[in-house]
């Protein structure tokens, strides 16, 4: 039997890949460990080997081919004895004229790199902060972020970027991809494995008046330097009575990616946001990652930027200005409605989005708040739109207890109560280890379903 | 080993690993003498008025007193030139007196009032003055250690020739970020000089209960960072050891380690009755070692000043106190609205 090879995953988070380059033709003979590819994901370009030896029948994606699923047959191998010319025959010629069709739009491409839902249909509103008539550029939160630290490093030579592999290795989820090359080694600092210590560095460096991006390769590492976060970046403004403060942003992926279990699927939203003198901005779209990012660069005080995995590669429009820079602390009305409000933020949206489609359908006309920061936090615009809708639901992904949407539920049960027409819903992520079964995870993080009942539940239907 | 070919100099006890070893102490000029004499004498009066008004009640939380080891940042002190940056733990208001922070200042930040530097909201272990470059003030032991790396990194990053003097103790150099940070600094050549304060117990533990290496010069040696010990008490060879130092990094060499061995007479904070340590040990540490008499005691000797004329130093330097402490028990406690100011910009 011939041997099929298949479209390899090369991440966690990878569902599609580039074919960049073969390195073996047809009629040409492999032994396990030749290379014979290079393939191009979100993040890297990575050379597949050969595992079975044989002759190379048939290259079934030719290079040059783009999002290729993975698992898609990408070539035929004929072991010994077999007819290299009959090997191939049959094999994966469909699926393969189905990848290399003309590419899908940009946005539902995005979308579906995601696990968690397939492209929103809804209409998103107007950002009151983007001038009417801006012309949009679609736009993955990749590029936004690193577009974002670009521009603000051209702009003031007082900002430098640190942290694990983000020059030499252009970043572990690419995002300082570039940097090195335009800013150099004094600018674009690889540092040791050594989170506690070059967060405090960061700190100190931040004291005496450079501003600092600091780059977490996730948020999880993160708790190594909590103490430099906290004791010394948050709360050196009000010890020293307003004389010294850290303009720093520690930023990184932050939260669930994909099946990598307890110690790297935490979301920190609700721990950073306990904090006075931190500011939190934990942003879903594209154009909020740029907008934010770089108002966060500028920002005085310490800024905790939570990313996301699964949103680095989904696309946006993000309006095309010399400097598009949004105000932290402003939430963003996702979509107008009348009949209940859906808050949330990062990637709790992607549910909030999905849930508002189906919702439509049964005749139910949803808010959708993004919170965008979430310290500090703007009730305001919660409150106001509880005051239309007399009903509210919030969506995160961290746990229940002590959450961002408990804190929300508590102030709006106060400033709000005699408006609300049903107890608040607080969607989380339920309230254990992130699993790392494929099933289990799934009902570990909240669910599209669980939003739809819960608005049905509030609007007592 | 390089080094035993040199001639140590005397009362030094030197060496790292790099070569280096500890200078002779500097000769002192009259006029080093005296200011050394003035400073160091300014934080012990400031050190025990603060004792006292503790025992009255006007200064409240944490109060740990520097008496005993006021040669290491005076003699330091000497060493520095414009900008150069100074970063401690809690043990700190000696170093803000060596980096003229106003002493009325420092006072009523312990006592808690509007005058204070943090205006009331720092307290003991935390104040700062970037005037000053003095950058705290910390009450996280070790953390600063991490955080003078930083102002070293800026210092570096701006090319401005400037040296950051990270202080810790004998305790905090048992932290594994004081580690994480040697790393940087000397794979990036940092202009930092950390100086161990080695007063001999980590609060109650002492250095042979904590630490498997007790010759703190030594603790940068898996990351090439020489180190040399001080006799802290001496403010001549604190200030000789801080010039060798601050010219090994404004040279571009990178991080050292200065390992002032010294004592600090009172206990680790003002609630600690010291039952670790014999009253003999610290009766003979003042008698044979005090930095303030040694300076005296060659003031005299080499006729450079009179008995008559230190007592007239010595009663400026009270004046200078009384006032501090005068200002610090009177000042109006902050007003209730400065609770909320100061959080974020």
């Amino acid at each position: 039997m011939p041997i099929e090879i298949l479209m390899p995953a090369l991440s966690p988070t990878m569902e599609e890949g580039n074919l960049s380059k073969w390195l073996k033709n047809e009629g040409d003979k492999v032994v396990a460990g030749d290379v014979i590819a290079e393939i191009e994901t979100d993040k890297a370009t990575m050379e597949v080997e050969a595992v079975d030896e044989g002759t190379l029948a048939k290259i079934v994606v030719p290079a040059g081919t783009e999002g290729v699923k993975v698992n898609a047959v990408i070539a035929v191998l004929a072991v010994e004895g077999e007819d290299t010319d009959k090997a191939g025959e049959g094999i994966g010629e469909e699926p393969a004229k189905a990848e290399t069709a003309a590419p899908a739009p940009v946005a539902a491409k995005g979308e579906a790199s995601a696990p968690v839902a397939a492209a929103p249909k809804t209409e998103v509103a107007a950002d009151p902060d983007i001038p009417a008539g801006t012309e949009m550029v679609s736009t993955t939160v990749r590029e936004a972020l690193r577009d974002a630290m670009a521009e603000e490093m051209r702009r003031d030579g007082d900002v430098f970027v640190m942290g694990e592999e983000v020059a030499e290795y252009q970043g572990a989820y690419k995002i300082t991809q570039g940097l090195l090359q335009e800013f150099g080694p004094r600018r674009v600092v690889d540092t040791p494995i050594t989170e506690h210590g070059f967060a405090g560095v960061g700190v100190g460096a931040a004291m005496a008046g450079l501003k600092p991006i600091v780059e977490f390769m996730t948020f999880n590492f993160a708790m190594q330097a909590i103490d430099q976060i906290i004791n010394s970046a948050a709360k050196t403004l009000y010890m020293s009575g307003g004389q010294m403060g850290a303009p720093i942003v520690f930023r990184g992926p932050n939260g669930a990616a994909a099946r990598v279990a307890a110690q790297h699927s935490q979301c920190y939203a609700a721990w950073y946001s306990h904090i006075p003198g931190l500011k939190v901005v934990m942003p879903y779209t594209a154009a909020d990652a740029k907008g934010l990012l770089k108002a966060a660069i500028r920002d005085p005080n310490p800024v905790i930027f939570l990313e996301n995995e699964i949103l680095y590669g989904q696309s946006f429009d993000v309006p095309k200005l010399d400097d598009f820079v949004l105000p932290i602390g402003k939430a963003r009305i996702h979509k107008q409605g009348k009949d209940v409000t859906i808050v949330s933020f990062g990637i709790g949206m992607t549910y909030a989005v999905k849930a508002e489609a189906e919702l439509r359908g049964m005749g139910i006309d949803a808010e959708i708040i993004d919170l965008r920061t979430v310290r500090p936090l703007d009730l305001d615009t919660i409150i106001a739109s509880v005051k239309k809708t007399n009903r509210l639901i919030v969506v995160e992904e961290g746990f229940p207890q002590s959450s961002v949407g408990d804190h929300i539920a508590n102030q709006v049960s106060q400033r709000a109560f005699d408006f609300l027409d049903a107890p608040v819903i607080t969607i989380a992520g339920k309230d254990v280890p992130m699993p790392y079964a494929a099933n289990l995870e799934k009902l570990a993080l909240p669910n599209v379903g669980e939003v739809i009942e819960a608005v049905k539940a509030v609007t007592y239907r | 080993m390089a080094t035993a070919a040199r001639k140590a100099p005397a009362k030094s006890k030197s060496e790292g690993k790099s070569g280096l070893s500890a200078p002779k102490p500097a000769e002192f000029t009259k006029e080093e003498e005296l200011a050394a004499y003035r400073h160091m004498l300014l934080i012990r009066r400031f050190e025990e008025k603060a004792g006292q008004l503790y025992g009255m009640g006007f200064i409240g939380g944490f109060c740990h007193l520097y008496i005993g080891q006021e040669a290491v940042v005076t003699g330091m002190k000497m060493a520095l030139i414009d900008g150069d940056q100074m970063i401690t733990a809690y043990r700190d208001h000696g170093h803000m007196l060596a980096m003229e922070l106003s002493p009325r200042g420092v006072m009523a930040e312990l006592t808690g009032r509007r005058g204070g530097l943090s205006r009331g909201k720092g307290g003991s272990m935390h104040m700062f003055s970037k005037e000053k470059h003095f950058y705290g003030g910390h009450g996280i032991v070790g953390a600063q250690v991490s955080l003078g790396t930083g102002l070293a990194f800026a210092n570096r990053y701006r090319d401005n020739n400037n040296v950051s003097l990270t202080y810790f103790g004998d305790g905090a150099a048992n932290q594994g970020q004081v580690y994480e940070s040697f790393n940087m600094a000397s794979l990036w050549k940092l202009p930092v000089i950390y100086i161990i304060e080695n007063n001999r117990y980590a609060m109650g533990t002492s250095v042979s209960r904590s630490s498997a290496e007790t010759n703190f010069s030594h603790r940068g040696a898996s990351f090439k960072i020489p180190g040399i010990q001080v006799d802290g008490m001496d403010v001549r060879a604190v200030k000789s050891a801080g010039d060798q130092a601050t010219e090994w990094c404004r040279a571009g060499n990178g991080p050292i380690i200065l390992e002032m061995q010294t004592y600090r007479y009172r206990g680790h904070s003002m609630s600690d009755p010291a039952k670790y340590r014999s009253k003999e040990e610290v009766q003979k540490m003042r008698s044979e070692h005090d930095p303030i008499e040694q300076v005296k005691a060659r003031l005299i000797e080499k006729k450079w000043a009179t008995e008559d004329e230190l007592k007239t130093i010595d009663k400026e330097v009270r004046d200078i106190v009384a006032d501090a402490a005068e200002f610090a028990q009177n000042d109006a406690e902050p007003d209730p609205s400065e609770l909320w100011t100061d959080i974020v910009l």
